[in-house]
């Protein structure tokens, strides 16, 4: 008992602590688990897709790539307007509660538009296509008869409104909650004492924030996109009901021959899929999360920049 | 004497200003003149309906417009750009209120008269083709597999969160709060692929459904969630705690279990039921890995087994000869979600607010 005389005192190791710790560190490994899992069951299950001769796949496509490609066109495009149209509308709607409305009411503000983010994507879905689709197809077929000569507008229009605008539109308002939440709080950021030089050195309110708001919030509204564009690329049933969909590739806004997104093609092709098509379907969706992988990838390294400096003011 | 009374009388404060309220004078003018030219457009047989959004639009347009020339005249011009954009920025909040409002009010309307029918939360629609039938099975689908998402998610969530911040450092941690940030971002439907693929290789059976595969699709969904959330509760906790707790001669585990999770529960909890509430209306996933069907089956390590989310999908997409009895229980279940949704949210904000530690402060 006497013979350690260097001078530490060592904790006994309690086989509480051992169990409780090696219980957390198997929970965070199982993360990691999870994850490898995710990845290697899906590329097993769409090497068969992958490597498939010509002929076998579905929609008469001469390989995986050529089928997959329309789709990943529409995934992007269709998530690309929806951005086109929501990161203005952000903004406004983050510079509206941090610095318009009065303090009082931010709030309750904030937590009207979080509701947006509680309404599930099924009930978009459905209300996109019941109401907003037959509400915006008078617009459509107005747009089309004096705009039709700028290309995006042209070609028949649709009857339906199913078209990939009322997608994107649809779309837009389920990322607005996530996007105006972190502009908000990136806007709430701005050193105080930024805004204040400002306005005593004579600029208005929207000067102030166009010389001291938005320069500082710029990391924060690229992340918020990026992390609004994963959830737009990702985003099934909305999609799946609405849109009317075809194997095509083209710019038209408003007919009724859409290229359909990854997503949406899995919701809609998988209940009747069987053999090499449940593959295909599989391997397109490993194709969809490589693809929201880079973009939450982005996001997160904006994100993360953005707090190394702000540790500085 | 005389020649201040020859001067008029001018305040310095408010020249060159608009007058006060004189914005809001525009506003509702410019809505007020463009409601009656759609009023007269509608009488000349232009349109079928009166256009009340189009107004409202086009009138918010106008006060835009107007509300720039006016305070350029008056005010000048950066006075003109800073009530323009006001005026813009007030505006896109109210389009992103616009359909919010339209979504709650026409599900609600559609809705309601077909959810109070008793038969909505005591049948399922076995044999049903017309007006019948209700939501019975795909309630208490979706209660079961949320539930059983609920058990796997929350011990691993949570202990992982308490590896994140009371034992976790190096290589490791920041590995996982990596992974648990790219977990947040994986798609719904990829889940729902996953847990499919990861069935089908363990059972051999291509038509793999069941309760359990959408369990654990619902599971990766929920984990980064609870993750992320415990997190930012336990780091909460004040350091002086858990430091008192170790001075007293507390091993750590006790500390962790004993001061520093009861200290945290009504973050976590409330954190758990917002996690809650966002995967139970998840479709996606559950439409592929457990299917649907028209009876009723509680089993969930057995058979297709039916959930509201994908309930509301068939009833909109297999629309039977009386497409409207179909449309209008699509309604019905999607208000029967909602309500879900939000009773989770009202509780969890209302465990925040009244059993959050009074930090002494």
């Amino acid at each position: 008992m006497t013979t350690e005389t260097t001078g530490v005192i060592k904790a006994r190791v309690r086989l509480g602590d051992r169990v409780f710790s090696t219980s957390t560190i198997v929970a965070g490994s199982l993360i990691l688990v999870v994850l490898a899992a995710v990845a290697v069951f899906l590329v097993v299950q769409s090497i068969p897709a992958i490597v498939a001769k010509p002929g076998t796949l579905p929609n008469a496509a001469p390989n995986f790539w050529a089928y997959v490609w329309p789709l990943v066109f529409g995934t992007v495009w269709a998530a690309a307007i929806a951005l086109v149209i929501s990161i203005p509308i952000s903004i406004g709607v983050a510079l509206f509660i941090s610095h318009y409305a009065p303090r009082r009411l931010a709030q309750g503000l904030g937590y009207i538009i979080d509701l947006l983010a509680a309404v599930p994507s099924v009930v978009f879905g459905l209300w996109g296509v019941l109401v907003l689709a037959r509400a915006i197809q008078p617009f459509f077929v107005w747009l089309n008869a004096n705009f039709g000569w700028i290309p995006l507008f042209g070609g028949t229009v649709s009857g339906t409104g199913k078209t990939v605008l009322t997608v994107a539109i649809v779309l837009a308002v389920m990322v607005l909650p996530i996007m105006t939440a972190v502009c908000r709080e990136v806007f709430l950021q701005t050193p105080r004492l930024h805004e204040e030089a400002a306005l005593a050195l004579g600029a208005t309110r929207w000067e102030m924030i166009r010389t001291a708001v938005l320069p500082f919030g710029r990391p924060g509204i690229i992340s918020a996109s990026m992390l609004g564009l994963g959830r737009a690329l990702g985003e099934t049933l909305a999609v799946a009901m609405v849109l009317s969909p075809a194997v095509v590739i083209n710019f038209f806004l408003l007919t009724s021959q859409n290229p359909n997104t990854i997503a949406s093609n899995i919701a809609l092709q998988f209940p009747e899929a069987s053999g090499i098509g449940i593959n295909t379907l599989i391997a397109s969706g490993l194709v969809l999360f490589v693809i929201t992988f880079i973009v939450n990838a982005i996001a997160r390294f904006a994100i993360n920049r953005r707090k190394a400096f702000s540790g500085a003011n | 004497m005389a020649v201040s009374v020859a001067r008029p009388m001018t305040n310095s404060l408010t020249t060159g200003r608009l007058p006060r309220g004189s914005v809001w004078m525009i506003l509702v003018g410019s809505w007020i003149l463009l409601g009656i030219v759609f009023l007269l457009v509608q009488m000349a047989g232009g349109t079928k309906q009166y256009n009340l959004v189009g107004a409202l639009f086009l009138g918010t347009v106008l006060f835009d417009i107007l509300v720039f020339t006016i305070a350029y005249l008056v005010e000048g011009g950066r006075q003109a750009r800073d009530r323009l954009a006001t005026s813009l920025i007030a505006t896109a909040f109210i389009i992103a209120l616009l359909p919010l409002i339209s979504l709650i009010y026409t599900v609600l309307l559609n809705g309601f008269a077909r959810m109070v029918q008793p038969s909505f939360f005591t049948e399922s629609m076995r044999n049903v083709l017309d007006a019948g039938g209700g939501a019975v099975h795909a309630i208490v689908g979706t209660l079961e597999i949320t539930g059983l998402a609920t058990v796997f998610s929350v011990p691993i969530g949570l202990l992982t969160s308490i590896y994140l911040v009371e034992y976790g450092k190096g290589q490791l941690a920041r590995t996982i709060t990596f992974l648990v940030d790219v977990m947040t971002g994986i798609p719904s439907i990829v889940a729902g692929l996953f847990a499919y693929a990861f069935f089908v290789l363990l059972t051999g059976n291509v038509g793999y459904r069941s309760g359990l595969g959408g369990a654990v699709a619902l599971s990766v969904l929920m984990i980064p969630v609870v993750v992320r959330s415990s997190e930012e509760m336990l780091k909460l906790v004040p350091n002086e705690l858990r430091e008192a707790s170790y001075a007293l001669g507390v091993p750590k585990w006790l500390t962790v279990l004993k001061i520093v999770l009861p200290t945290s529960a009504a973050g976590i909890t409330t954190g758990i039921m917002l996690s809650i509430a966002r995967v139970i209306g998840e479709t996606a996933p559950l439409l592929i890995v457990s299917g649907l069907t028209a009876s009723m089956n509680y089993n969930l390590f057995d058979g297709r087994i039916m959930t509201v989310p994908v309930f509301v999908y068939t009833q909109y997409a297999n629309q039977g000869a009386h497409q409207s009895d179909f449309v209008n229980r699509a309604w019905a279940a999607a208000l029967t979600l909602i309500l879900i949704v939000m009773l989770l949210n009202l509780i969890a904000r209302i465990i925040a607010r009244i059993f959050s530690p009074k930090l002494g402060r």
